[in-house]
């Protein structure tokens, strides 16, 4: 049954670390021009 | 969207295209002008020549052909901050994601500049440099040399360039997914996990975790909906976010209780679920509105030019718009866009007032006639008296209209708002009425709350919340496959109540390119497509256009506004206007005349064609009950013409942009609920006065913006197939809101009478939930 404490603990941390990283992604300003970001990929040199 | 517009070479008997910006030009040259020759040689000498391997050209976009003139004094738009500079440029001329690399590149190379990035979302270009305001001209010429046209934002026009309350909402939106994701596993767990042997203890642990996770996501994301609330209360008004902040509050309340008490369980995971939905909703909203701010945003950019006065000792001076005063005059060069309305005192030639008019042909203009702000001056210099400045324009009066009609749509109640109005009420009536009468019946308090808080929560609008977003949500997808693109989902609801349809004529009804009506001997065809194939006029094109494949002459002189002429041995030859031509009175419609010395001059005459389903189309909707009517700037005798080709009766012709915007008021007045569909920059105002509005997707940027749906492609079919879409979607989502009555008509009684656990509230809400998208899902089966 400890077993489930664990995997408790670490789903809630999973879900966390996505929390953080959309936050993160949002502060940095990666949401301003998805319509640019699409392009650029294709041209990064 | 754009990508889908994009260049698919049209099934015109165009030779080749210039190697630079794509238009057509005569076989054996590469180039259309010397502007695009020097633009190409730049792009290749930088090394940056894989820009025309990779880049799709969008012919909905303005050609990249290099411009002279018109060179706004930058520096005052500056802002600086800590000895760095910034600057925001609106972009045209942006064709795809190469365009961006394109100026990118060239920035990056740009001496003592800390940033040059293109948002191609809004089409802004935002520098940053080390230095005075007064380099900003360099970086730009760099730019414009290649041929895209830089406007600056006047930096009090842009209100806000990061959309705070957006980003806000997102956080708020983000914390409540992770918390509902969370809650609802272990919410599962608690209500399954009796039945497999869970003790107690297990289960009050899993409880407290909930709670640990539910109270502070609850507390942080529904801060927009308690803030509102709170406003609302304060200034002794209720809005719909009252019912929604007591909804939840009660469900926190009573789920802490039930953990304290070690209780049959929480309702955390619906309190999160249901801040989740509508913090979506809400962002959906948010959305929707920084778009339709930045067209009007856009249209006064292009006000913020610069202006040439002329002062009475014959010098000019430059300066900025909010300097010019009524009665000055203004001197407007070649290629300058007006900024202010005026009488022409002197000059003759042709200025393209598409902005206002939206017809594509440039209009001959002398002393005497009446220009307006945002007309591009094509032919020699004009002096123009100054008759209205800044917000007295005709183009600051459109800007206006739109907002104001922006403002009157968003006080369109949708239906959700109107079933909630009546909803919220009956059920906290329903919720008072339980615990008076568990108090009067006297059981002990903590059971009449109980139950009053359990009326609360099954009657929470989950299935309520979603009935209509899930139909809207699906229609939305199956009319973006089939090459409509509905930019709010909202739009669906005015759509399915719309009685009228109402069309515009140019590029809307009729294809966007005029073609050659008359029947010409195929020799003088040839000849006078060979002085054609030098000019980049539109008639000068569908001109060249019809006669195929011929090659350019030389020694041909243009005169802007008037036509062309080459000098031959044996005399002059001309192609214009019939007076250009020598010949007395024009004749009816668009026409061009064609003069060889010693002969009868010869016409051709250009008619616009109808899309070929535009007939078809326009029966099918008068077949669904629908009135048609056609509003259009252009002479009344070709808006007849077009009117009687496609089937309409009832057609106006000569209207200005507020006169079309107040007939459809006016309709709008009457009871009719109008459709517009229209693709100039003029048809901004009736695109946003009409309860809904559609683009076709060659349509200025502006009126995309604006419009509810652009559609694809070069048929109007798309037009009717949202129509039938809305009005099944109204079907469905009206039964959904029938289910959504039963369902709380079925369980109510129910939680009043203190019988619901949370097994069966759980059951309930998802089962009700379930049946709601599953009839939602119906909604892609439209005939397409």
């Amino acid at each position: 049954m400890t077993i489930l404490f664990a995997l408790m603990a670490i789903s809630l941390c999973l879900g966390a670390l996505g929390l953080v990283g959309f936050l993160w992604s949002l502060r940095s300003g990666q949401y301003e021009d998805l319509e640019g970001a699409a392009h650029r990929v294709l041209f990064d040199d | 969207m754009n990508a889908l517009t994009a260049a698919q070479p049209r099934a015109e008997a165009v030779s080749e295209v210039c190697a630079h910006c794509g238009l057509p030009v005569a076989a054996g040259c590469r180039f259309c002008c010397s502007g695009c020759e020097a633009a190409h040689g730049l792009i290749e000498q930088s090394g940056l020549g894989r820009y025309y391997r990779d880049r799709v050209i969008n012919r909905a976009v303005r050609p990249l052909t290099p411009e002279i003139g018109n060179r706004p004094d930058l520096a005052v738009y500056c802002q600086v901050q800590d000895g760095i500079t910034e600057l925001t440029l609106a972009v045209e001329g942006l064709q795809c994601g190469a365009c961006v690399w394109l100026i990118e590149s060239v920035l990056a190379r740009a001496p003592g500049l800390i940033s040059g990035r293109v948002n191609m979302g809004s089409c802004r270009l935002r520098l940053a440099w080390h230095g005075s305001p007064e380099l900003a001209r360099g970086y730009a010429d760099q730019i414009e040399a290649l041929g895209y046209r830089l406007i600056p934002y006047d930096p009090a026009a842009i209100t806000a360039a990061r959309d705070k309350a957006g980003q806000a909402l997102l956080r708020a939106l983000a914390v409540a997914g992770f918390a509902a994701g969370n809650v609802m596993l272990l919410a599962l767990a608690c209500w399954v996990g009796p039945a497999q042997g869970m003790g107690p203890a297990t289960r009050a642990l899993l409880s407290w975790l909930a709670a640990l996770i539910a109270m502070p996501a609850i507390a942080y994301s529904g801060l927009p909906f308690f803030a509102s609330a709170f406003a609302a209360l304060r200034h002794g008004r209720t809005n719909m976010d009252v019912p929604v902040s007591l909804g939840v509050l009660a469900v926190t309340g009573l789920s802490v209780w039930q953990a304290m008490v070690g209780g049959a369980g929480g309702y955390f995971e619906s309190a999160t679920m249901l801040l989740f939905f509508l913090l979506l909703g809400r962002v959906l909203d948010h959305r929707a509105r920084m778009e339709a701010r930045g067209a009007a945003e856009r249209l006064l950019a292009l006000r913020a030019t610069d202006v040439g006065i002329l002062q009475s000792d014959g010098r000019v001076t430059r300066c900025r718009l909010d300097e010019v005063t009524t009665g000055d005059r203004v001197v407007l060069a070649m290629g300058e866009r007006l900024g202010v309305d005026g009488i022409v005192l002197e000059g003759r030639g042709a200025v393209d007032a598409s902005l206002v008019t939206g017809e594509s042909l440039p209009a001959a203009i002398g002393p005497g006639d009446r220009v307006f702000a945002g007309t591009l001056n094509m032919g020699p210099v004009l002096t123009v008296q100054v008759t209205a400045v800044q917000a007295d324009t005709l183009l600051a009066e459109c800007v206006r209209l739109i907002e104001a009609a922006e403002a009157a749509r968003g006080r369109y109640r949708t239906l959700a708002d109107r079933v909630a109005r009546l909803y919220a009420p009956v059920v906290h009536l329903c919720a008072l009425l339980t615990l008076l009468f568990w108090l009067w019946s006297g059981v002990d308090f903590a059971r009449a709350v109980l139950a009053a808080c359990a009326v609360l929560i099954i009657t929470c609008p989950c299935a309520l919340g979603l009935a209509i977003p899930v139909v809207q949500l699906i229609l939305t997808g199956r009319l973006f496959v089939a090459g409509t693109l509905l930019k709010t989902p909202a739009a669906l609801e005015r759509l399915a109540s719309v009685d009228t349809v109402c069309f515009d004529k140019t590029g809307t009804l009729t294809e966007p390119e005029l073609s050659l009506a008359s029947r010409v001997d195929p020799v003088i065809l040839t000849e006078a497509a060979g002085l054609a194939a030098c000019s980049r006029h539109p008639l000068a094109r569908a001109l060249a256009a019809a006669a195929g494949r011929v090659p350019a002459v030389d020694g041909v002189r243009e005169f802007p506004g008037e036509g062309l002429s080459r000098a031959t041995e044996w005399g002059e030859v001309r192609l214009g206007s019939a007076a250009f031509c020598g010949m007395a009175a024009a004749g009816e419609g668009t026409e061009l005349w064609f003069a060889r010395p010693g002969r009868e001059p010869v016409r051709f005459g250009f008619s616009e064609t109808l899309r070929s389903d535009a007939a078809e189309t326009v029966t099918k909707l008068q077949r669904m009950g629908m009135t048609v009517r056609l509003l259009s700037g252009d002479r009344p005798s070709s808006v007849a013409r077009v009117a009687r080709q496609a089937g309409i009766s009832d057609f106006r012709a000569e209207c200005r942009p507020d006169e079309k915007a107040a007939a459809i008021a006016r309709w709008q007045a009457a009871g009719a609920t109008v459709l517009m569909v229209g693709d100039g920059l003029n048809d901004g105002p009736c695109l946003a006065a009409a309860a809904v509005s559609a683009a076709p997707a060659s349509a200025a940027d502006v009126s995309q913006t604006l419009a509810d749906i652009v559609f694809q492609g070069s048929n109007l079919r798309p037009v009717w197939l949202a129509l039938h879409g809305a009005r099944r979607g109204r079907r469905i989502v009206q039964q959904n809101l029938a289910m959504a009555a039963v369902y709380n008509l079925v369980m109510v009684p129910f939680a009043m009478s203190g019988l619901v656990t949370p097994w069966l509230a759980a059951a309930a809400m998802s089962g009700s939930s379930l049946a709601v998208v599953m009839n939602g899902l119906r909604a892609r089966r439209i005939r397409a």
